[in-house]
């Protein structure tokens, strides 16, 4: 196997992950600092992260009569409670902000006569966002002191004394070996896909929902290193159009469609019209006998079966191919719906790191932004591009008024970087391993799917599967030592794997933990079903000697702030 | 869910292979592009917008229900102009005005 020189690098400030929240943090690094800013990306940031294949709106937009406390309260009610108010307001404000630097960034957004923005619905926007993505990447690649590690994927902090100081990672391309030495880090790592069981699990098993390569990287890596974690037992679960997994806000909001099931009755106000209530009323449907379920589009004028056919286009080609090989768009045809696997992503629920108002987590000067950072869900693609600011906003002050304290000598950091090389190196071998990533990647979603609340189980789950689940998690991590891998590209699949399987046991531990059911089909615990107001706090968690320890925190409400004491 | 790459259309630019999100795609020995990995594709078809030979073609696969329509996509000007090729060879056109705003 191919093996270049190691490299050793300093910089002011990393950031890992070159998606939404990571880009607008380069961004705001650059115009706001002269601080030297190293992004380090697994893909190219060209494309990476969720905005792939673009998206079909803006849905975190505050509009014209409304205010950022209407959207805090939205998100709360989605939550029942458990967010973080000072998190969320701190996001709800800077939503326009964004959005008006994405419009210069060349982003098409629909304006009325009077030049304003054209609402989709009380909380979003319309656009054209297929170039999304580019779009961002671009103005970052022009951006000054600013460097671009692409498909450089990262595997560890590299933590003193409870400070970061900065991580190892290797270049799955040509096997560059990187100690990335900094003063402050912002994770921008994304959520967690693949966890569970997904809906196809053949041939199109990463026909999924959220992006099937965001593994929980920047979650096991905190957890690893004893950062402390929030909410994990707030899954996400999406309620897609049957087979492309596509978005269903679009025809719900665009066309008015309403959820029905096989006999034709609309079954949504019976369940209610939180997120995991439009969830749970689909899978009780089904579970009674009701089911197919459908979104309603039968009988929408030929004019809106094409324009959904375009809109599909730029965000979900898959569904546009779909209607076409039907012969029969959604105006003559429902849109069969059904729940996806569930995820770990704090861009849509409050799971993630626990931090501060600035965003730092409780690692001194490690930071986190997007899907990864706690305490604020719906924060979607703006909600994203607002945290990535507010952190590098912290971080220019945090440089400006901290002293350098210099923890690692230079003979330790080479030292370090000699040892890392030798660990990557360790795995990969000609001969092949009783068991593969691909194996033990499919026994975990298998064990998370049966016995941990996957689509097998209707969402729900009882405290001897969690243990069982446990047991099973913790037997395939020991089994994962074992594995070895013939190439970098495949070293990375096989920390993906190991980062899941950290992600899943704190996720089990939280679903322990939270002994009521307060998100039904998120959350559904079969033993505790009912929601309990002893409940309305915090799970938070923390790693320490390889146990995952629970720890329990009062809400942080409405004009209230937590900031760290530590 | 996945693609296929069009041998004979292939210069080996690589471009799909930077711009994949997964590091799916790779150039083999005789420097074409090919899917390594067509199991964990995403479907997000960022190598055919990228692709300015029209040789990588989307694909429902079979176990959510695709039954062999091909798509690809040509750019002109600031329109993109997608082309479904069905089983039996009908070629269905949806033309989109990158300048514009979904409707939905």
């Amino acid at each position: 196997m191919k093996m270049k020189e190691p490299q050793l690098i300093h910089t002011d400030v990393l950031i890992i992950g070159g998606g939404t929240a990571g880009c607008y943090a380069a961004l705001t690094l650059s115009s706001r600092s002269s601080l030297s800013v190293v992004i380090a990306e697994k893909a190219n940031i060209r494309r990476s992260g969720c905005l792939a294949a673009g998206v079909n709106a803006l849905n975190a937009y505050i509009t014209k009569g409304h205010t950022p406390r209407f959207y805090a309260d939205y998100v709360k009610k989605d939550a029942d409670g458990i967010v973080r108010d000072d998190l969320v307001i701190s996001m709800s404000e800077g939503l326009n902000r964004v959005t008006a630097v994405l419009e210069q960034l060349g982003l098409v957004i629909l304006k009325d006569d009077k030049g304003e923005y054209v609402a989709r619905g009380p909380r979003n926007i319309k656009i054209n966002g297929e170039n999304i993505k580019p779009l961002l990447a671009g103005a970052v690649e022009k951006a000054s002191h600013v460097r671009i590690l692409n498909h450089v994927t990262i595997t560890d902090y590299i933590v003193r004394d409870n400070r970061i100081l900065g991580a190892f990672g290797f270049s799955m391309r040509d096997g560059t070996v990187f100690e990335i030495r900094a003063r402050t880090v912002l994770c921008a790592a994304g959520g967690a896909a693949g966890l569970y069981r997904p809906n196809h699990p053949g041939f199109s098993r990463h026909k999924m929902w959220y992006s099937p390569f965001n593994t929980g990287a920047g979650y096991a890596m905190g957890i690893r290193a004893g950062a402390e974690m929030t909410t994990f037992e707030m899954r996400f679960i999406a309620l897609r159009c049957k087979d492309t997994i596509a978005p269903t806000g679009t025809i719900a909001q665009g066309v008015g469609a309403r959820q029905i099931n096989a006999a034709g009755e609309v079954y949504e106000q019976k369940y209610g019209l939180t997120t995991s209530q439009r969830v749970y009323g689909t899978v009780k449907e089904n579970q009674d006998g009701r089911g197919p379920c459908y979104l309603q589009t039968e009988g929408i004028t030929e004019k809106q079966d094409e324009e959904l056919m375009k809109a599909y286009l730029n965000m979900a080609p898959s569904q546009t191919l779909k209607w076409i090989e039907a012969g029969v768009g959604p105006s003559r045809q429902n849109v069969e719906i059904e729940g996806t696997e569930p995820y770990i992503v704090g861009g849509h629920t409050a799971s993630g790191y626990w931090v501060d108002t600035s965003r730092e987590t409780t690692i001194h000067n490690l930071y986190a932004a997007g899907d990864v950072a706690g305490g604020c869900p719906q924060k979607y693609v703006t909600g994203a591009l607002v945290e990535g600011e507010i952190a590098a906003q912290a971080i220019i002050s945090r440089i400006e008024h901290e002293d350098n304290v210099e923890l690692l000598t230079a003979e330790e950091e080479t030292q370090l970087l000699r040892q890392k090389a030798a660990e990557y190196t360790e795995r990969v071998s000609d001969t092949d391993s009783l068991f593969t990533v691909e194996q033990l990647e499919e026994a975990m979603q298998s064990v998370m799917d049966t016995y941990a609340g996957g689509i097998a189980s209707q969402y729900r789950y009882n405290e001897k599967q969690l243990e069982l689940a446990e047991r099973r998690i913790r037997q395939i991590e020991t089994l994962s030592d074992t594995v070895t891998v013939r190439d970098w590209h495949e070293l990375m699949l096989l920390y993906e794997l190991c980062e899941r399987l950290t992600v899943c046991r704190v996720l089990i531990a939280h679903l322990q933990a939270r002994k009521e059911t307060r998100w039904h089909s998120f959350a559904e615990n079969l033993d505790y079903p009912q929601k309990d107001e002893a409940w309305l706090k915090y799970v938070n968690s923390r790693m320490k000697d390889g146990s995952i320890h629970i720890i329990f925190r009062p809400l942080v409400k409405e004009g209230e702030r937590y900031e760290h004491t530590n | 869910m996945s693609i296929r790459i069009e041998q004979e259309k292939c210069v080996g630019c690589g471009q799909c292979t930077e711009v994949c999100p997964g590091s799916l795609i790779e150039l083999n020995s005789t420097g074409k592009a090919y899917m390594r990995y067509p199991r964990d594709c995403w479907g997000c078809v960022s190598c055919v917008k990228e692709c300015s030979f029209g040789a990588i073609e989307f694909f429902l696969g079979a176990d959510i229900g695709g039954i062999g329509s091909k798509m690809h996509v040509e750019k002109k000007k600031s329109y993109m102009y997608w082309r479904i090729t069905t089983p039996d060879g009908e070629v269905k056109t949806i033309c989109i005005d990158t300048q514009k705003s979904n409707a939905y």
